[in-house]
């Protein structure tokens, strides 16, 4: 009998586990990422310090290029050509990639929510601005502020110092007594209360403020101060840098345009990671936002499943158990203050692509209602920013998600039948 | 640190950045802007990681190129993205 393919979306935790465990199984998997580099966002290489691994990170790509895996790094899935065909988009040219089992580890985003000086040179994600260092952005001697919510910001702040920026405060607007239940719960996953303890040690004398929030980013042509509030007073801070982002939103684009559906927000799937849709798995982050190891059970579950091998271990499934409560305590805990909805003003840009401001949006009365009057939505990133904000600002629901996923070069398609047929199709 | 270092250009100007570095960070480390927004703003790298595309510019000569995605080559040419 031919070997299973296996095709992975996505060389994050959920992704890798999700390869590993099916090649081990016998099957023939391959993995596309449209970054560089395997480790989706939580494990990124750090091209500054390649000799600083994180031990989970190095242990699970060990695993996965053991396991005989093969990674396609640089690719972009931007349609779905056949129930069992996706086209990808590398370096300007098409490729197609034939599976029987698929498996979506396609990860989360921050959400960002618009307030006035958010699109300043100076303003980055807290995540966006820790993929950056990792990049070789220098932030040696920059003063930062870090805001928003989740334990992110934590992790990001304690990064920043260790590359020698000064980090000024960590604003969470998360309230101590929301987020003190959580913490306290974390004594059931020790792992995860030394990780933030130590975060927190390496954070030194900068304030984490809970109960605080930016209201405003000021300069001319690049950031200047950050203005906080608790609610009661508000002060403004003289800094270089803000990174600033309000948890995380799921990537579910492929799996929706697949057909898989989705409930509240979220890839439904049942006890062995499938979607509604026979022979597509999803793991990770797109099933619930709840961290790297619940990505990475979910995915070794999802492995398990794709390369038919059943039943699944009563241990994964008692781990993938206790971090679907992990994460549901997470999203409970960083939940969002009214407050931090109503911080744009008229002039506030909501869709960057577009420079739609919220003034322009607030007649509005649905997403397709402000697509069609003010092209909100409709630039390069499709609405992946702005969407996420709307969601949070008005309540309105994306519609229908269509191919192209991202943009392509024209030229990609003038040879799209030529490289269709091309012996890359696996 | 990495030891070595590539020259690339940035709107015409050469500067040296640890091999292996990202386009975007280069573009920080320049204090160039990506893009100017269709108001005339100038943008930079929000999201880091390809999904916002507010990190386009011009990368020898192709339009749109998402410089978050993009290591930085001997030579490579960017210029912000108008």
């Amino acid at each position: 009998m031919k070997p299973m393919d296996v095709l992975v979306v996505g060389a994050g935790p959920a992704g890798l586990a999700a390869a590993t465990a099916a090649s081990r199984n016998g099957c023939r998997v391959a993995v596309l990422d449209d970054n560089p580099a395997a480790g989706g966002q939580i494990w990124r290489a750090d091209i500054t310090r390649p000799h600083h691994e994180d031990a989970a990170r190095s242990a699970a790509i060990a695993a996965f290029h053991t396991s005989g895996a093969a990674l396609l790094p640089g690719r972009r899935i931007v349609d779905v050509r056949s129930p069992s065909t996706l086209l990808a988009e590398a370096g300007g040219h098409f490729e197609t990639y034939r599976w029987d089992r698929l498996i979506l580890g396609t990860g989360a985003r921050e959400r960002f929510l618009p307030f006035p000086g958010w699109t300043l040179p100076g303003v980055f994600g807290a995540g966006g601005l820790q993929a950056l260092v990792k990049g070789g952005y220098s932030v040696s001697g920059k003063r930062i502020v870090v805001a928003g919510t989740g334990p992110l910001l934590l992790a990001v702040a304690a990064h920043l110092r260790e590359y020698g920026a000064s980090t000024i405060t960590v604003a969470e607007q998360a309230s101590a007594l929301q987020i003190l239940p959580f913490a306290v719960s974390l004594m059931r996953s020790p792992g995860k209360l030394l990780q933030g303890a130590g975060y927190r040690k390496a954070l030194g004398d900068t304030p984490y403020q809970t109960g605080c929030w930016p209201i405003s980013a000021q300069g001319d042509e690049e950031l200047r101060s950050v203005t906080l509030t608790d609610g009661k007073r508000t002060w403004t801070i003289e800094c270089d840098l803000l990174a600033c982002g309000f948890h995380l939103a799921p990537n579910t684009e492929l799996a929706q345009l697949l057909g898989c559906t989705l409930q509240e927000g979220f890839v439904r799937v049942d006890t062995q990671q499938q979607t509604s849709v026979p022979n597509i798995y999803c793991a990770g982050e797109p099933t619930g936002i709840a961290g790297v190891d619940a990505a990475q059970v979910q995915g070794e579950i999802a492995g398990l499943a794709a390369a038919d091998c059943n039943p699944i271990p009563t241990s994964l499934l008692a781990r993938r158990a206790k971090e679907a409560a992990f994460g549901r305590r997470l999203t409970h805990a960083f939940r969002l203050r009214p407050e931090v909805l109503k911080l744009a003003s008229q002039e506030t840009i909501v869709c960057r692509c577009e420079d739609v401001t919220f003034g322009q949006l607030q007649t509005r009365s649905n997403w397709t209602d402000a697509k069609l009057h003010t092209r909100c939505g409709m630039g390069p990133c499709q609405g992946r920013i702005c969407g996420a904000a709307t969601e949070a600002l008005f309540g309105w629901q994306p519609t229908s998600v269509r191919a192209p996923l991202f943009p392509v070069p024209v030229a990609a398609f003038c040879d799209e039948t030529s490289s269709l047929n091309a012996p890359s199709a696996r | 640190m990495p030891d070595q270092q590539v020259v690339i250009y940035v709107n015409g100007s050469s500067i040296s950045v640890p091999a292996g570095s990202m386009l975007s960070a280069a573009l920080l480390m320049a204090s160039a802007p990506c893009r100017i927004s269709i108001t005339g703003q100038p943008r930079t790298a929000l999201c880091g990681m390809g999904i916002c595309l507010e990190c386009r510019a011009v990368v020898n000569g192709v339009l749109h190129t998402r410089t978050c995605q993009t290591v930085c080559q001997e030579g490579m040419r960017v210029e912000t993205q108008p």
